[in-house]
């Protein structure tokens, strides 16, 4: 059941969310199709370049929606205007409540530094540039074909996360550009890197030895997109939980919304930021948007409204976990580190401040990626990466290493490699090659 | 409020949907490789075709660099309870990993896959090497095709629409008529054509003598009856002769064909000559297609040499493909065996023959692929 808001409810929001002090840009709203939603969800982006990948993904969205495992309101874009897409399955109360924290949504990119780096970077018109490269792809696709494509593809999206956000998007070419092929028997400048390099797709698309321009073209649309998501990762527990402190606090304010919608809408914020539990009232992951939420009351409640704009404006989740998540807020979320032992069997570690950080702040680190960065390119214009296990504490696994190694080669052209430790913590080198064109 | 698009362009198509059939396409080829291995196994003729055989699907996702996943990882929960509860008993794992599952997703799947069709999957590719022109065979076949309508007919070959279309017109110039008259019905009429069918003899002959392995004749029953299954599946109108040879040959029922074995000395000859015998007895060879697939460990009487060579060329004159395939035992000769040459002689003078090596079970989808995958060249050799 499509329901927009009755005339004037928006103006009327925004009204209130400038009095309220947000500040965020104009957000421009469109209804759209629950199935569209959910393709926007699986792939990050309205028009985004096709890739199987992003079937499997568009797949297990599509399970989970019927499993009544996730109902999606709306899905935003920071830009300048911001983008929103609303499900046309929202009600009215759903509605108000997600207009609400759309509002909330526009006013943390606008204050938070991270977004507003990123943006200064990307640009406002990412969903159209993206829309722009999904038709190059496309017009590749027919002129070279499906499987070369999918090549460089499958090598840029498994690549995705490994980007040096410390560097700007748009990098100097600081190191020599590789030989072009009449001069490989003459002495060359050698291409490696000065120093361990990280952004892995730059380096890609910047030395690969026979690189083509649509490939490398490909290959930097992925990274460009990779800055672009970056502070939607790396905020994700204070953007979420801002955006529904404010829309809590937008409808308890807002006297024209009538009692039983109000009703309806708060009883879906709270199915929003309720924590997860089970029949014994464990949860063994935490809901984001929860402990944002519960984050952010605190924070208001403690230090005041401009404390907390000031968090907003300077942190990302690693300070805001870090500083503001305290023992109080911990013990009042019943907090705990939990570990699942060779046996298999779950159990409780400890509720210690420090572990709860690094437990919650673990799979966020570097963009969610290991610490992998370029450290050589040989004679026969090999390529090695070495993977930092001592700063992971562990390795990789071997398995996708190898698949990652063959999609690499392929675009490489040369045999690539990766140094890493196996579990033992004896050193392993994961080697893929060029197949024979 | 939020306004709907007014192009409404993202409900003409489905982006999700075309990467997920493209990633489908992938899935299937992955698994079309991987199948062979699965179902070749010896076993596969004696077991039951509804059998389920579990396969593990292909990785169905993207790889990506990721830390190894390792016992005592630790992640965040909430709840009561103090430092060592036990919160999950080992094997209560639903699925959903420590970290919400905010990955791709696993992609360890084990699909069940019925024997049945998985033969099915693997043959989609597989055809008859030159099957001559429909219009060559003389072979027809009955077929019901429509041919227009008619006043009269069978009820249930009634067409409403034309029905209520011709009463309408009748209406229009007669004001007041009835609603229908027996000359508004119209019948949908079916006619009996015959029709030209590309149908096609194949003879499976074995060699059943003692120097065949037990385990030999078990790789060339995994052949005949997996391209038995194929064939049948892609052609309608194919009649199968079983034959097995010892120093005799003899024609077998089908189900009687994958059941022996025998003993005593090799004289192929004896089952080309009744391969030749069947061929003029129900007047196949020199009109339908015909194929003939050998399988044997390639040891014949020397003797009978010179009479397996003419009792071949005679039927390499009759058939459009002879494919032999040769069993190995254990280890690969040193030299060519006797039906080697005598295959290898043929397809030097340009005869259409092929020939196909089974030591393990792995090798019969190879040796199916050598002769039914793509029309070979005539002269084909080892």
């Amino acid at each position: 059941m499509s329901a927009a808001l009755p005339a004037g409810w928006r103006a009327r929001f925004e009204r209130l969310a400038r009095d309220q002090g947000l500040e965020g840009d104009p957000v421009d709203m469109a209804l759209v199709p629950a199935s569209f939603l959910l393709e926007i969800a699986a792939y990050g982006l309205p028009v985004r370049m096709p890739h199987w990948s992003f079937g499997v993904r568009y797949l297990h969205q599509l399970a989970h929606q019927h499993m009544g495992r996730s109902h999606l309101f709306e899905v935003m874009f920071p830009g300048d205007p911001c983008r929103a897409y609303l499900s046309d399955a929202n009600g009215v109360a759903e509605n108000a409540l997600v207009t609400a924290h759309v509002l909330g949504h526009a006013d943390f990119v606008k204050r938070n530094a991270l977004f507003r780096h990123a943006l200064a970077m990307t640009g406002d018109r990412v969903l159209e540039r993206s829309a722009a490269r999904a038709r190059r792809v496309e017009r590749a696709r027919s002129r070279f074909g499906q499987q070369r494509v999918e090549a460089v593809l499958d090598a840029a999206l498994a690549l995705e996360a490994h980007i040096d956000v410390r560097k700007p998007l748009h990098r100097p070419d600081h190191v020599p550009a590789p030989r072009p092929p009449a001069m490989l028997a003459g002495p060359c400048p050698d291409p490696s890197p000065a120093e361990p390099e990280p952004d892995l797709l730059w380096f890609i698309a910047r030395h690969a030895p026979a690189l083509e321009d649509w490939e490398r073209d490909i290959l930097l649309a992925v990274r460009e997109e990779a800055y672009y998501f970056y502070p939607v990762h790396a905020c994700r527990v204070m953007n979420e939980g801002w955006a529904s402190y404010w829309h809590a606090r937008l409808l308890r304010e807002a006297d024209f919304v009538p009692p039983p919608c109000y009703l309806h809408a708060i009883k879906c914020h709270s199915d929003v930021v309720s924590p997860y539990a089970d029949a014994t009232a464990h949860a063994l992951t935490i809901n984001p948007y929860h402990l944002g939420f519960v984050m952010w009351e605190h924070i208001v409640a403690r230090d005041g409204l401009d404390a907390a704009r000031r968090i907003c404006a300077e942190e990302d989740d690693t300070g805001f976990i870090r500083n503001h998540l305290d023992r109080q807020l911990a013990d009042q979320l019943g907090l705990f580190v939990h570990a699942t032992g060779g046996d298999g069997a779950t159990r409780m570690v400890n509720r210690e401040l420090h572990a709860i950080h690094e437990a919650i702040l673990a799979p966020t680190y570097n963009y969610g990626a290991p610490s992998v960065a370029i450290t050589g390119v040989g004679a026969d214009g090999s390529l090695a990466l070495t993977h930092d296990a001592r700063r992971d504490g562990r390795g990789l696994d071997l398995s996708q290493a190898q698949q990652v190694m063959g999609y690499l080669a392929r675009i490489w052209r040369r045999p690539v490699a990766v140094h890493t430790v196996d579990f033992r913590g004896r050193p392993r080198v994961v080697a893929g090659h060029a197949a024979p064109a | 409020m939020a306004h709907a698009d007014p192009t409404g362009w993202y409900q003409l198509f489905s982006r999700g949907a075309r990467d997920w059939l493209r990633h489908n396409d992938k899935l299937r080829q992955a698994l079309r490789e991987q199948l062979p291995d699965e179902c070749a196994g010896p076993d596969a003729i004696t077991s039951d075709l509804r059998r389920m055989l579990r396969v593990p699907a292909p990785q169905l996702t993207l790889a990506r660099l990721r830390l190894a996943e390792t016992a005592g990882q630790l992640a965040v929960g909430h709840g009561p309870g103090q430092a060592g509860a036990l919160l999950r008993p080992a094997g209560a794992d639903d699925g959903r990993s420590a970290d919400g599952g905010g990955r791709d997703g696993a992609g360890r799947v084990r699909l069940d896959i019925a024997l049945d069709d998985l033969i099915d999957c693997l043959w989609e590719q597989y055809q008859l090497p030159d099957l001559r022109a429909p219009g060559t065979a003389l072979r027809t076949d009955a077929e019901l095709v429509r041919d227009g309508w008619d006043q009269r007919g069978t009820r249930s070959r009634l067409d409403r629409r034309r029905t209520l279309r011709q009463a309408l017109k009748r209406r229009a110039v007669q004001p007041g008529g009835a609603p229908f008259a027996t000359g508004d019905l119209r019948y949908r009429q079916l006619v009996r054509r015959p029709r030209a069918t590309g149908a096609a003899a194949v003879f499976f002959v074995l060699d059943a003598s003692a120097s065949m392995t037990e385990a030999e004749r078990r790789l060339a029953k995994t052949f005949f009856f997996v391209a038995s299954r194929g064939l049948r599946r892609h052609y309608h109108r194919l009649e199968f002769r079983f034959i097995a040879h010892t120093s005799h040959a003899w024609e077998f029922a089908e189900h009687d064909f994958f059941q022996v074995s025998g003993d005593g000395g090799t004289v192929a000859s004896t089952a080309f000559e009744l391969a030749l015998a069947l061929m003029d007895a129900h007047g196949a060879g020199h009109r339908d297609n015909s194929y003939l697939f050998y399988a044997s460990d390639g040891d014949n009487f020397p003797e009978d040499r010179t009479r397996a060579e003419q009792a071949l060329g005679a039927l390499c004159d009759r058939l459009n493909y002879l494919g032999y395939v040769e069993t190995v035992p254990g280890m690969p000769r040193a030299a060519a065996t006797e039906m080697t040459r005598l295959c290898a002689q043929l397809a030097g003078q340009g005869r259409a023959v092929g020939c196909g090596r089974l030591a393990t079970g792995d090798d019969v989808w190879h040796a199916l692929r050598t002769f039914f995958v793509a029309p070979p060249a005539a002269g084909a050799a080892m």
